[in-house]
C-alpha cells in the first residue's frame, strides 16, 4: 500500500489543464509559412525535393492533406520555408490546408460547412470507431494516446468505442488498402445515421507516400462526405483534439 | 566475405557482394543446405525470398549464426518452367512462412508443405482467383467444437487481422492467423520510387512505432551499398535513438498488459511514462515517433548537448519511476494470476520456428542482433542480452521492464561516449550512387527483434529488388502456438503480451 502511495506521489498531476494551448517542443513540425517572395525557381527546387507532391511548383504552396512534414522544404530553403509549432491544423475544409506564399494565419474551420446535426447531437457526447486502413500504427497509437491519462479526451465525452454500433462516426487512418477496403465499408455501414467521418493522418488524407499503390482502394472515400480533416504524420492527439473540439463548437 | 563452395559468408553490414559472388546450387542441395544448416541450434532463417526476372526466377536465403557475426547466403535458380518443388518446411519449420510467401508471390508450389496457404494477398500475387473472403481456414468438424471469429475490425485502436479460434468451451484449441488487410504494396513501392528521400519516408512507415529501426535499416543497407561511411558520433546517436525506441514502446507495452488485467495503477503510470520518453524523442526531433531522424549519410537532426541532457534527466526519471511500478506489477497477485504460466512457447517449438526478438530471448535462447551482428556504435559497445526461460507472458512483460533499464544504462553509457564537439557536419545524403549488380543485407535489433532489409541492383545501379522483412513475419506463428490449450478469455494478454506487427507483416 505504501508502495502504491508512493508512485501515485511521484505520477502526480498528469493531465493538460488547457488542450487549447498547450505548449509543445519548439521543433515540432505544424503549420508552415512560406516566404511571400519565394522566387519561381526557388518553388521549382521545393516542389522537386517534396517526396509527396504536395508542393505546388507554380504557386509553391504547400498541401497540408499530403504534407509527410519531412521539413526537407524547409531544409532546403530556410530563408523561404520555415515549419512552425503550431499544431492547430485540422479542419473541415479541404482547400483550407492547402497553405499559400505569405498566408500567415491560423488555420480554420469552415464554420457554415459544419452540418447542424453534427453540433445538435455530438456536443455533448461523441462515440468514434477507428479503422485502420493500411495505416503504420503511428496514427493509430496518436489516436490511442487521446484519450489516454495525459491528454484525457475523455472529459469532453469523446471516446473511442468497441462496437460500430454504438458510434457516431468513424476516424480512418491509412491510405486504405484494397484488402481492407470492403471491412471499412462494413464497418462504416453499421453506424446508425447521421455519423460523421474523420480522416487522420495524411495517409488517410490523400494516400501520403503510398499515393499511386496499386495495393490500395481509396473509392469509399470518393463516396462519403467528409467532416473532418486532421494532417499530420502520424496526427499528434493535439491536432486530433483541437480539430474535433473546433468541429463541435466546444470553445474550452 | 568468404567463399565456400556452396555459400557466401558475409558480415552484417559488410560492404555490398556482387551479386554473381551468390552461388548457385541446383535445388536438391539448396534444399539440403537449409535444412543441414537450420539443424544447428544457433543458426536461424533470416530472409528467404524469390528474384523474379526476365528469363528465370532466383530463391535465395540468408541464414544468420546467433553466436559468431556471420550470415550464409545461397542460391539456386529452379527453371522458369519449374513450378513444383519440395518444400523444406516439414523438416525445417521456420521456412514455412517463406515458402507461403514464395508461393503466393511466384506461383511456386512447394509440395508437401503442410500449410500451403496465402499470406496476405499482395496485389501483385501469382493466383488472383485467391481473395481474402476465400481464405481457406483450418476446421475441424466435431459437434463439441466451436468457432470464434475476430476482427478484422477489433474493439481497440489497433490494426486490422483476422483471428479465427477453434475452442473446446472456453479452452482455445487451435489459432489461425489471417492477415493481409493492410498490404500496401510496400516492397514494389521501393523499386518504382527512384527518389532516396521518398524511399526515406517509405522505410519510416513500414511500421510507424518502429519508424527508427525500419529506416535505420534503409540507411544502412544504402549506406553499405554506396561505400558510404558515417561518424562514430552519428553511430552513438542512431543506437540512442533506436534504445529510445525500444523503451517506449516497451513501457506502452507494460501499460497495455496491466490495462488487460484491469490493474489500473500500472496501466496510467505506464502511459504518463511512455509519454515522457516519446516527448524527448520530440524534443529532438520534432516527432515523437522519430520519423525524420535517421536518413543515410547524416542527419537533420544532430545531437546537441541540450538534448543530451535532456535525454540523459529523462533516463533518469524513469530508471527510477519505471523501476518502482514495475516492482509493484510484478509483485501484485491478481496481476501475476493472469501473467503466471499463461501463454507459453517452449524452447523447442521457439527453436523450431525460429522465432526473434523478445519472443526468442523469453524462452531461453540468446539471440540479439546488438550482439551477435553488431551494427552501428553496437561494434564497440557491448550488450549483454537479457535472457528469461519461462516463455509466458509473465516473462515477456518482465523481460521488458529489465530490458527498458538496460537500454536506460545503454542511452546513459553511450552520452558518456558522445561528445559534441567530436560531432562533424554530416548532413543527408539523397544523391548517393549505389554500385551494379550488386546484393546487400542489414539486420538490426529493433524492440520486436530482429528486422532485415535486403537489396539488389541492376547492371545502372539502379535497385531491382528490395526485401523487407519485419521480426513480426517470424512471430506471429509464435502467438498462434501460445494460446493453445489457454482459455480464450487470456487471447488478448497473450496478444498484447506479443505486440506484433500487421503492417510490417503485410507490407
Amino acid at each position: 500500500m505504501l508502495k502504491e502511495l508512493k508512485i501515485l506521489k511521484h505520477h502526480g498531476k498528469q493531465y493538460i489543464s488547457d488542450l487549447r494551448r498547450q505548449k509543445i517542443s519548439p521543433l515540432f513540425r505544424g503549420r508552415p509559412v512560406i516566404s511571400g517572395n519565394i522566387s519561381e525557381e526557388e518553388r521549382r527546387s521545393a516542389a522537386s525535393v517534396c517526396p509527396v507532391r504536395a508542393i505546388d511548383k507554380s504557386s509553391g504552396s504547400i498541401d497540408l492533406g499530403r504534407c509527410v512534414f519531412c521539413k526537407e522544404c524547409a531544409f532546403l530553403l530556410p530563408e523561404k520555408i520555415e515549419f512552425t509549432n503550431d499544431y492547430h491544423i485540422a479542419s473541415n475544409d479541404r482547400n483550407s490546408l492547402i497553405i499559400k506564399p505569405g498566408d500567415n494565419n491560423l488555420i480554420k474551420l469552415d464554420e457554415k460547412k459544419v452540418r447542424p446535426e453534427v453540433r445538435d447531437l455530438f456536443k455533448g457526447a461523441l462515440k468514434l470507431r477507428q479503422v485502420s486502413a493500411g495505416g503504420d500504427n503511428s496514427c493509430e497509437m496518436e489516436l490511442a494516446a487521446s484519450g489516454n491519462v495525459n491528454f484525457d479526451l475523455g472529459r469532453y465525452g469523446i471516446e473511442f468505442v468497441a462496437s460500430p454500433r454504438h458510434a457516431d462516426g468513424i476516424v480512418i487512418t491509412g491510405p486504405i488498402s484494397e484488402n481492407m477496403s470492403r471491412a471499412l465499408e462494413i464497418t462504416y455501414d453499421a453506424i446508425p445515421e447521421p455519423k460523421i467521418i474523420i480522416l487522420a493522418g495524411a495517409d488517410s488524407i490523400s494516400g501520403g507516400i503510398f499515393e499511386g499503390s496499386p495495393a490500395l482502394d481509396r473509392s469509399f472515400l470518393g463516396m462519403h462526405h467528409i467532416d473532418l480533416y486532421v494532417p499530420g504524420n502520424p496526427a499528434h492527439p493535439l491536432t486530433f483534439i483541437n480539430g474535433i473540439l473546433d468541429m463541435l463548437g466546444i470553445k474550452k | 566475405m568468404k567463399s565456400h563452395p556452396g555459400y557466401l559468408i558475409i558480415n552484417n553490414n559488410s560492404p555490398s557482394s556482387g551479386i554473381e559472388d551468390i552461388p548457385v546450387l541446383d535445388y536438391l542441395s539448396f534444399r539440403e543446405k537449409i535444412i543441414s544448416a537450420l539443424n544447428e541450434e544457433n543458426k536461424h532463417c533470416v530472409s528467404y525470398y524469390c528474384v523474379p526476372s526476365v528469363d528465370s526466377l532466383r530463391l535465395v536465403c540468408c541464414i544468420a549464426d546467433d553466436s559468431d557475426n556471420s550470415i550464409e547466403i545461397f542460391s539456386c535458380q529452379p527453371g522458369r518452367d519449374t513450378k513444383v518443388i519440395e518444400s523444406a518446411a516439414l523438416l525445417s519449420p521456420q521456412v514455412h512462412i517463406f515458402e507461403r510467401e514464395i508461393h503466393e508471390n511466384a506461383g511456386i508450389v512447394f509440395e508437401s508443405h503442410p500449410w500451403l496457404k496465402p499470406v496476405r494477398f499482395s496485389y501483385n500475387r501469382a493466383d488472383t482467383s485467391k481473395t481474402m473472403d476465400g481464405y481457406p481456414f483450418y476446421s475441424i468438424h466435431s459437434e463439441e467444437l466451436h468457432e470464434v471469429g475476430v476482427g478484422p475490425v477489433h474493439a481497440g485502436v489497433i490494426e486490422p487481422g483476422h483471428f479465427r479460434f477453434i475452442c473446446n468451451g472456453e479452452k482455445v484449441h487451435h489459432l489461425e492467423i489471417q492477415l493481409g488487410y493492410q498490404h500496401r504494396g510496400v516492397e514494389e513501392l521501393f523499386l518504382s520510387k527512384q527518389d532516396a528521400l521518398q524511399r526515406c519516408i517509405l522505410s519510416e512507415s513500414i511500421a510507424g512505432e518502429t519508424s527508427v529501426g525500419h529506416s535505420l535499416a534503409h540507411s544502412q543497407l544504402i549506406e553499405s551499398l554506396s561505400g558510404m561511411e558515417v561518424s562514430e558520433e552519428l553511430q552513438i546517436e542512431r543506437c540512442i535513438a533506436l534504445e529510445l525506441e525500444r523503451v517506449a514502446v516497451h513501457i506502452g507495452d507494460t501499460a497495455a498488459l496491466c490495462g488487460d488485467v484491469a490493474y489500473q495503477l500500472g496501466q496510467v503510470v505506464c502511459e504518463a511514462l511512455r509519454t515522457i520518453v516519446i516527448n524527448t524523442t520530440q524534443l529532438w526531433c520534432g516527432n515523437r515517433f522519430g520519423k525524420g531522424l535517421i536518413r543515410p549519410g547524416g542527419s537533420n537532426y544532430p545531437l546537441n548537448n541540450e538534448i543530451a541532457e535532456a535525454i540523459s534527466d529523462m533516463a533518469d526519471i524513469i530508471a527510477e519511476r519505471f523501476g518502482e511500478i514495475a516492482d509493484c506489477i510484478y509483485s501484485t497477485p491478481s496481476v501475476l494470476a493472469r501473467f503466471d504460466e499463461i501463454g507459453i512457447v517452449t524452447k523447442k517449438q521457439a527453436h523450431s520456428i525460429g522465432t526473434v526478438g523478445p519472443s526468442a530471448r523469453t524462452c531461453g535462447i540468446v539471440r540479439d542482433i546488438r550482439r551477435s551482428h553488431p551494427f552501428q556504435y553496437f561494434r564497440n559497445y557491448s550488450v549483454e542480452p537479457v535472457i528469461l526461460e519461462s516463455g509466458d507472458v509473465l516473462a515477456r512483460g518482465m523481460l521488458r521492464s529489465l530490458e527498458v533499464q538496460e537500454s536506460l544504462k545503454i542511452i546513459r553509457d553511450l552520452l558518456k561516449i558522445w561528445t559534441e564537439g567530436k560531432r562533424k557536419e554530416e548532413k543527408p545524403v539523397y544523391n548517393y550512387r549505389l554500385k551494379p549488380d550488386s546484393f546487400s543485407l542489414a539486420l538490426l535489433e529493433g524492440w520486436r527483434g530482429e528486422i532485415c532489409h535486403s537489396v539488389m541492383t541492376d547492371k545502372d545501379g539502379k535497385i531491382s529488388h528490395y526485401k523487407v522483412k519485419d521480426p513480426s513475419f517470424h512471430n506471429w506463428m509464435a502467438l498462434a502456438l501460445a494460446v493453445r490449450n489457454q482459455e480464450i478469455s487470456d487471447f488478448p494478454v497473450c496478444n498484447k503480451s506479443f505486440n506484433l506487427s500487421y503492417c510490417g507483416h503485410d507490407l
